[in-house]
């Protein structure tokens, strides 16, 4: 009875996965018919082909691999020596700066949306960049939270015995730390590399041309342009998900560990 | 002799310190401080001044007047009733739906495992692909959903192009009317009688949000299943409580908590709510799921009405405030006994 209840629902709520998938195989005339047919009768590889073309798909999955790569690298530096200092360093101010930190996590992203355009727009003149995709993303408060929960738990006499040893706070860093939390890190660099893949009111508003715009500005693009064409439409919206689907499969430990421990929902 | 010394070495000591742990922050910091902290306040600011493409003339309060009682309180009141009827039809759905899956997932079974990651499949699609899937489900001439409404004698409904309610609709095909009342006057877009329920357009894009985030809550619920004592259990069941008393006095009060935590995430996200509406209907038809994330995105981008927008981006952030500082505080009271 359970099975079935937890079968059905599982069935729901892949049913949209296969239906794309199917879709995106038929001839623009399958996809048209009535009563719809649930396995395609002909396998229209080409189909992805032709989506690919229609679009500049290389240039915007490029864009987004370069900005996924840079947010996630900045922002694991930046957060890590941010937690550490939080975690294990002793300094003046550090009540006060952590209390701006998390004031800053109460402030929603609506309020410091207008701000931050009208910011880059007129100020920095960096629309229309990649610079202005990944420059704002170069920190986080919730990364910084997150690993500096995770560095108080290391036992204080690692710290002791290094500092016997010597080493100093970017050795202590780099040679015990860091190799003791790569689960959290993974984390970290799971959602924060999910996030830019799925970014896209940022650079809907700060990008014109397609030469810097990401893969889900791009996404809905070519659904204005070839809404009509259903079967094209699924074929790319197929190889959008995949990336995001093959990788969460591999790595869904982590992601689901971390969300379970944080509650975060982007 | 050795005393001022090691004085003066500790000293040294706590000074580097001090400026490695200065080091460390300040990119971090940095960022924070001019992306995400200080625009918080420019929002308040720019929302007191005559704003289109550069700043303009102060004018106080006037652009709150505007919006919640002047010339554009209509249509921001028409996407704030949007906003909170999106999230009492989707927050209920999910957290009633998403209990009962994590509660049978909870169980050890086989397949716990593949269900979880099928749940959870959703969740991390992009928002905008996704939708996409779902304007096709949803198509009116060709769409899955109105294949399935025509096997139960249902005949096609236009789905995200349908402004009528569902109310309406359903009386419709009996061939009632619903009575005319409506806070709007007679002339107005919105005018629509107040029973007609939500549009079908905004029940399709309840359907996509529910599906979209229930698997979020199933892992959420889990978690907080897994901070259940068995204890209690293995208590109520030698005093030989049944499932279902086992479920609903036990189970469910020290799970409210998580319930609540997700409750409140639920609203917020549905507050906040603009990708799925920008992909699935652009906020139409007739503004019928034009939630306030999509109206000041209109306002300000569209419209190129910077000041009224960060006015109403501020209202927003208020009432998001709100739900966030309610849960801190009942989240504080909780962990006593958590």
């Amino acid at each position: 009875m359970k099975h079935v209840v937890l079968a059905a629902v599982a069935l729901v709520i892949a049913f949209p996965f296969y239906w794309m998938i199917s879709t995106a195989f038929k001839s623009f005339f399958e996809a048209t018919q009535f009563p719809p047919t649930a396995f395609p009768h002909e396998l229209h590889l080409e189909n992805f082909a032709t989506a690919w073309g229609d679009a500049p798909w290389a240039g915007f999955f490029r864009n987004t691999l370069v900005i996924g790569v840079a947010v996630t690298l900045g922002e694991l530096v930046t957060s890590v020596l941010a937690a550490y200092a939080f975690a294990r360093l002793e300094f003046k101010g550090k009540g006060a700066i952590f209390f701006i930190l998390l004031a800053t996590y109460m402030i929603p992203g609506e309020a410091t949306l207008i701000p931050n355009f009208v910011l880059v727009t007129r100020y920095l003149h960096m629309a229309d960049t990649l610079q202005v995709q990944i420059i704002p993303f170069l920190a986080s408060v919730f990364s910084v939270f997150l690993l500096r929960q995770h560095f108080r738990s290391i036992p204080n006499e690692l710290a002791d015995a290094a500092k016997v040893d010597g080493a100093g706070h970017l050795r202590f860093l780099w040679g015990v730390v860091l190799p003791l939390s790569i689960p959290v890190l993974v984390t970290v660099t799971l959602i924060t590399g999910l996030g830019v893949y799925d970014a896209f009111q940022w650079p809907l508003l700060v990008t014109n041309s397609d030469a810097v715009r990401p893969v889900q500005v791009g996404m809905a693009q070519f659904r204005t342009e070839f809404g009509a064409q259903y079967h094209l439409e699924m074929a790319a919206a197929t190889f959008v998900i995949a990336p995001v689907v093959v990788i969460f499969l591999f790595a869904q430990r982590y992601l689901i560990q971390g969300v379970a421990r944080t509650g975060i929902r982007g | 002799m050795t005393r001022p010394a090691t004085g003066a070495a500790r000293r040294r000591r706590i000074l580097g310190e001090n400026v490695l742990a200065y080091a460390f922050v300040l990119p971090a910091i940095l960022v924070i401080l001019i992306f995400q902290f200080l625009p918080g306040f420019a929002a308040v600011y720019m929302s007191l001044f005559r704003w289109d493409i550069v700043q303009g003339a102060f004018r106080g309060l006037d652009n709150y007047q505007t919006v919640l009682v002047g010339a554009r309180a209509e249509e921001f009141w028409q996407s704030l009733s949007v906003t909170l009827t999106y999230t009492v039809i989707t927050v209920p759905v999910e957290i009633v739906l998403s209990l009962v899956l994590a509660y049978l997932l909870f169980q050890k079974m086989r397949g716990r495992g593949i269900y979880r990651t099928l749940y959870y499949l959703p969740y991390i699609t992009s928002v905008i692909a996704a939708s996409v899937i779902f304007n096709w489900l949803m198509n009116p001439s060709y769409g899955l959903f109105n294949t399935i409404l025509g096997f139960v004698g249902i005949g096609p409904q236009q789905w995200l192009d349908e402004p009528r309610g569902v109310i309406e609709l359903i009386a419709g095909a009996f061939g009632w009317t619903l009575p005319d009342w409506s806070p709007f006057a007679a002339g107005s877009q919105f005018h629509q009688s107040i029973l007609a329920g939500p549009s079908l357009a905004l029940v399709g894009v309840s359907i996509y949000t529910i599906w979209h985030y229930i698997g979020f809550q199933v892992v959420i619920f889990l978690a907080g299943l897994g901070n259940i004592s068995n204890e209690y259990y293995e208590a109520a069941r030698l005093d030989g409580a049944s499932e279902r008393q086992i479920f609903t006095k036990i189970t469910l009060p020290l799970l409210s908590p998580t319930t609540f935590f997700v409750a409140t995430i639920a609203t917020i996200g549905s507050l906040k709510a603009f990708n799925q509406i920008y992909a699935m209907t652009n906020g139409g038809p007739l503004e019928t799921t034009k939630t306030l994330g999509y109206e000041i995105f209109h306002v300000f981008f569209q419209q190129g009405r910077i000041d009224l927008g960060a006015a109403m981006a501020v209202l927003l952030t208020v009432i998001i405030l709100g739900f966030t500082v309610f849960q801190f505080r009942v989240a504080e009271r909780r962990v006593h006994y958590g």
